[in-house]
């Protein structure tokens, strides 16, 4: 277990060293920094003193070693835009993506493994056709469609949820939550929809796949056969086997909820990380960018982790070598 | 002799499918008593699972029954709902699989699946049934039950696994076992231990076990009675000395010409020249006129009902109480 753990951890620091380097490339060859700091005034000598003070005239191994150490400690530089520290935007913007990360997630979730298992249990059903279809069309429709679309009935011909923003939050310390009114979760209804949409359709047919799979499996004849009950049989043994596969998966895609939510942001204007780097590419925002890249890799790394230690907990086959087997 | 415990009466298995209704078990008849040890053999195809399939409301749809009865201590149940035949399954039918590998949940310890299925079936508190599972893993001879029950599936040897299954089919002393193939994913060297378990303790529990399998050694040694199957249909069935000794079906003959006389590797079914017909082409008449050294007009046109003969039966021409051919092969 521990050297499985060990093995993890040396993998994520590889990938995210990956990612660094791409960030870092980011910096150093699109565009000049320096350009971007000073006016059009500024004398080529004091570009060239700048120059030599940033270290942007260093080797490339050790500007990006510097590169490296700054982000590790949540140092991004100055944001060419906002004038600001980096890491200072990004945690005044962190809480709206990942409460909308968040919400988004418990709704593919809730929604997407009961329609599963119920598309799984009643294949024959209409609804289960019904769910099917509807997923269909959830998972080709582009996302900003779907957006527009709820902004289009419930906002402009409804007029019963707001078509932007955050509504009004509340502050804790640093984090600001708009779980905690009533115009907030108002607010959040739609951009979760929106971004947990695909993700909703893409768990409930895994989950079915999984489902359907399980049910054929020996042992659930057999427990049929010992004479378990129906609900036993399917939400004891079943459903937790289907879920062992799940949990990777979903854990995986809450990564990818974070990332996509860049469009949704967009859409609803969500005062989000993502709109922060729709924005930042606009104005090439250099720090800005290879920020949020390097913050979303090491979500996407930090998520798989855990999920990896999630399956440990629930699959005993991992967590024990596999020893004790008694030969006759 | 007692009322059967089982009586299964011209059975029939059907599947429909895309390409028509292929009949997998064809008017199969037989009785299980109580405590008895009934054999079916038969090669791979014949029927055999979908028999006990049947008999335990385990079909796999499309699967059904399309015809037939089957009783068992007098009360039909194939005519059961599913909440009805739960009750029946596992607590008067256990069930022993093939693959012991695949027959247990790999995320429950067998601990956990030994009280569940004896709190399914009997009102005890759940220290009571742990008890008993650390009563049932100690006869299939678990060693140190006790300490074994929180103890994952994966950690325990396929027959050891084999072990518990049974632990598990006989739990709530069920009065009749249905063994399909309990041994046949097993190490050979393990096969012979597993099947005397299997018999052992249903001879002390007095059940009664239909042990499905394609080894004629393994009925030699084990059943009381044997029906043999070929094609979806009964062959033959009678004690198993006679059938083994005295075969009257020139099928269930040509299987015993390759039962083991030595201890080495028991064979497998038959060599007879040809092979089972698939369930689309069945011939008509006799599904076996076509590999049949006996055959004559009648048996390529007419399909033979089952003749009785005690203490067996067969389906075959050769036996036609009014067959002069029958009277003819006797004496000889
Ligand atoms: N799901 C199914 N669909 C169609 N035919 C099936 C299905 N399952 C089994 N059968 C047919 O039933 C016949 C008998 O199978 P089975 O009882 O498993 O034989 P065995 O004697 O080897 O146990 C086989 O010929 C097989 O083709
Ligand atoms: S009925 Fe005819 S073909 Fe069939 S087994 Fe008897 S003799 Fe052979
Ligand atoms: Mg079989």
């Amino acid at each position: 277990m521990l050297a499985f753990i060990v093995r993890r951890l040396i993998q994520s620091v590889l990938v995210m060293l990956a990612v660094a380097l791409v960030g870092f490339a980011l910096f150093t060859y699109v565009g000049d920094p320096i350009n971007n700091m000073v006016g059009q005034d500024t004398s080529i000598e004091d570009r060239e003193r700048l120059r030599e003070d940033l270290g942007l005239n260093d080797p490339f191994p050790v500007q990006f070693f510097r590169f490296v150490v700054n982000a590790a400690q949540a140092d991004f530089g100055i944001s060419y835009r906002h004038g600001r520290p980096v890491e200072d935007l990004l945690v005044e913007r962190a809480p709206a993506t990942l409460e909308l990360s968040f919400a988004a997630g418990l709704f593919a979730l809730f929604v997407g493994v009961p329609m599963g298992i119920y598309t799984a249990l009643n294949r024959r059903s209409w609804l289960s056709k019904v769910f099917l279809t509807v997923s269909l069309i959830g998972v080709s429709l582009p996302t900003f469609l779907i957006g527009i679309l709820l902004i289009l009935v419930f906002s402009v011909w409804l007029g019963w949820l707001p078509s932007f923003g955050r509504g009004e939050t509340v502050q804790f310390g640093w984090w600001s939550t708009g779980f905690l009114t009533w115009d907030g979760l108002t607010a959040l209804i739609m951009p979760a929809i929106t971004l947990g949409l695909f993700q909703m359709t893409l768990i409930m047919r895994l989950v079915r796949a999984e489902m359907l799979e399980v049910l054929r499996t020996d042992y659930i004849k057999f427990a049929r056969a010992r004479g378990l009950s129906a609900r036993a049989v399917n939400f004891g043994h079943a459903l937790k086997n289907t879920l062992v596969p799940v949990i990777t998966i979903t854990g995986l895609q809450l990564g990818s909820v974070i990332a996509f939510a860049i469009i949704t942001e967009t859409v609803f204007q969500w005062p989000g990380m993502g709109l922060l780097f729709i924005q930042a590419i606009e104005f090439v925002d250099i720090p800005v960018m290879a920020a949020y890249l390097v913050l979303v890799a090491f979500l996407f790394v930090l998520i798989n982790l855990i999920v990896d230690l999630l399956y440990f907990a629930v699959d005993p086959r991992l967590r024990v070598g596999g020893g004790g087997g008694q030969g006759l | 002799m007692s009322d059967p415990l089982l009586s299964v009466r011209d059975l029939r298995v059907d599947f429909p499918t895309r390409r028509g209704v292929l009949t997998a078990v064809d008017g199969v008849s037989f009785d299980i008593h109580p405590g008895e040890i009934l054999g079916v053999v038969g090669e791979s195809g014949a029927g055999k699972s979908q028999t006990g399939a049947a008999v335990i409301g385990l079909l796999e749809p499309p699967g059904r029954i399309a015809a037939g009865d089957i009783h068992l201590e007098g009360q039909r149940i194939d005519r059961l709902s599913q909440e009805q035949l739960r009750k029946v399954r596992g607590r008067k039918i256990g069930a022993v699989f093939q693959d012991p590998l695949t027959s247990l949940n790999p995320l429950y310890t067998i601990g956990r699946q030994l009280t569940e299925t004896i709190r399914t079936h009997l009102p005890l508190s759940e220290a009571e049934a742990r008890d008993r599972a650390v009563q049932v893993l100690g006869e299939v001879g678990i060693p140190s039950p006790a300490d074994r029950l929180d103890a994952y599936p994966h950690q325990f040897s396929g027959g050891m696994r084999q072990r518990v299954v049974i632990a598990l089919a006989l739990c709530v002393n069920p009065r009749l076992i249905i063994a399909d193939e309990p041994t046949t994913a097993l190490d050979v060297s393990i096969q012979a231990q597993i099947t005397a378990l299997l018999k052992r303790l249903c001879r002390e529990h007095g059940t009664a076990v239909m042990l499905i399998t394609h080894d004629m050694g393994v009925i030699a040694e084990t059943a009381d009675r044997v029906a043999v199957l070929y094609g979806g249909r009964l062959a033959e069935v009678g004690p198993v000395d006679d059938v083994v000794n005295r075969p009257l079906h020139p099928y269930t003959e040509g299987l015993m010409a390759c039962i083991p006389t030595t201890h080495e590797r028991p064979p497998r079914l038959a060599q007879i020249e040809g092979s089972m017909p698939s369930l689309t082409a069945m011939p008509p008449g006799c599904a076996f006129h076509p590999r049949c050294p006996h055959a004559f007009d009648r048996c390529a046109a007419e399909r033979p009902p089952l003749f009785d003969h005690p203490p067996s039966a067969a389906a075959c021409w050769l036996w036609a109480p009014e067959g002069a051919r029958a009277t003819e092969r006797a004496a000889s």
